[in-house]
């Protein structure tokens, strides 16, 4: 396992969830399940992270807010999409409002199944994700330059 | 070239401070994560979280920020060197308030709401823990009749059954130090906080390592001044220093945030209270003789 792996910062975003998957995530950071014994943290900080967690539905008001949390995470991350809704929008899916998944805004690496998804599928998904942020470390370790590296856009393409 | 003992502890000082701070940082963690009653991270989780972070993209706010991080983390590096080259600790300590004021300035570059709370919060941690490290010193002073690292250190009088009440009031520096609660007003190792990182809420990847390498140098010697209080005995430099260690840990386990009013009137008071009332008979007493 490379540095990155074992060490996993994370944002939480709820973009319209009922609350189900976000205590499901708030139960992965209790001594029960404890994510740090994985380096995971909770930074509550785009800037410092390196996956964003998303639980929930995407509708018109979320998405601008989700891009921007997205855009403001330094390369390498990776998205995390929790529950039936970040997947597909879910029970909310046919309401007026919503746009759909996570994936009608950002791009997605890993889905988390459940209603609401179990704290053990979620650290599951995180691991998963943990072993595509190694994969993107190095795509971009390859490259220098100040603008988006080919590397991650050919990474963008082989999700 | 030849090189004193003083230069080889300097320089030993720079290549093995990053190990000996990150084990601490580990070791804190783990035992953190007891208290808690949970498994924790391994002890060379801080290694990892540092070699992940100078892995990151480098994405700076501004132009002024990563020369103002750069130089906090140099004058925090030199502060350390010189404290083992055996300069004068009083230089030594105005060096480190260079060093704070640089990451202060670097958390008001940004304008960012939590990074400018958060550097007001490190002014007034700073102005709460100064006069008790003056006190520090001169109370080292006093015992050991010198400024000098070494000259302290082979004066071999039990520091710690002299100046009972400075120690004491180092503790709580250390805890202002360490961010740790109920000191960790500025920022904190834990992200659930109200300012989410308060000093470093700007700060990512790369620039974020230099504060928290910057963080290991520092506390290595934070915990060398600690040892001066128990350098009489080998056996008594451990114990001193590993129950200083578990104290820090036990008081951010067991304590609650306090507001920025009570962190001044506490580590003020503490100051005036533990630092010179054990300062005056000190003094009186060595005079007298």
């Amino acid at each position: 396992m490379s540095a990155v792996e074992r060490s996993i910062w994370i944002v939480h975003y709820d973009a319209s969830s009922c609350n189900g998957c976000d205590i499901e995530v708030l139960a992965c950071l209790t001594p029960v399940y404890d994510a740090e014994r994985f380096g995971l943290i909770l930074t509550g900080n785009p800037k410092q992270a390196d996956l964003l967690l998303v639980t929930g539905s995407v509708n018109a008001r979320n998405l601008p807010v989700l891009r921007q949390i997205y855009e403001q995470m330094p390369d390498p991350k990776a998205v995390v999409a929790i529950g039936a809704c970040a997947y597909s929008g879910g029970v909310f899916s046919e309401c007026y409002n919503v746009s759909g998944g996570v994936a009608s805004a950002i791009p997605v690496d890993v889905y988390v199944p459940g209603c609401a998804a179990k704290p053990e599928s979620i650290l599951d998904g995180v691991l998963k994700a943990a072993a595509i942020l190694a994969e993107r470390r190095k795509a971009l370790r390859g490259v220098s330059g100040g603008t988006l590296p080919e590397a991650l856009r050919e990474a963008e393409a082989s999700r | 070239m030849i090189l004193s003992t003083e230069n080889i502890a300097a320089l030993a000082y720079l290549l093995l401070a990053p190990l000996a701070g990150g084990l601490l940082a580990g070791l804190d963690r783990k035992i953190t994560a007891r208290m808690q009653g949970r498994i924790g991270p391994p002890i060379l989780q801080p290694f990892y979280d540092l070699s992940k972070l100078f892995s990151k993209r480098l994405a700076p706010v501004n132009r002024l920020q990563v020369p103002l991080v750069a130089s906090h983390f140099f004058f925090i590096v030199l502060t350390g060197v010189l404290f083992f080259e055996g300069s004068d600790i009083l230089l030594i300590i105005f060096v480190l308030t260079l060093a704070e004021v640089f990451l202060v300035l670097a958390a008001y570059s940004t304008g960012s709401p939590y990074g400018s709370i958060g550097a007001e919060r490190e002014l007034i941690l700073m102005m709460s823990y100064e006069p008790m490290i003056i006190l520090t010193l001169v109370g080292l002073y006093e015992g050991a009749k010198s400024f000098n690292f070494y000259e302290i250190f082979a004066s071999e009088s039990p520091l710690i059954l002299e100046l009972p009440g400075i120690y004491l009031g180092l503790l709580c520096v250390l805890v202002m130090k360490m961010q740790k609660s109920p000191f960790d007003i500025s920022t904190s190792h834990h992200a659930h906080q109200e300012l989410v990182k308060g000093l470093t809420a700007d700060l990512g990847g790369p620039a974020l390592g230099l504060v928290e390498l910057a963080h290991w140098y520092e506390s290595v010697y934070l915990y060398a001044i600690v040892f001066l209080f128990f350098s009489s005995s080998p056996l008594m430099a451990v114990i001193g220093l590993a129950v200083t260690y578990f104290l820090v840990i036990l008081i951010d386990n067991i304590t609650a945030r306090v507001k920025w009013q009570a962190t001044l009137g506490i580590a003020w008071t503490l100051a005036l209270v533990a630092g010179a009332g054990n300062l005056i008979p000190f003094y009186l007493i060595t005079r007298g003789h």
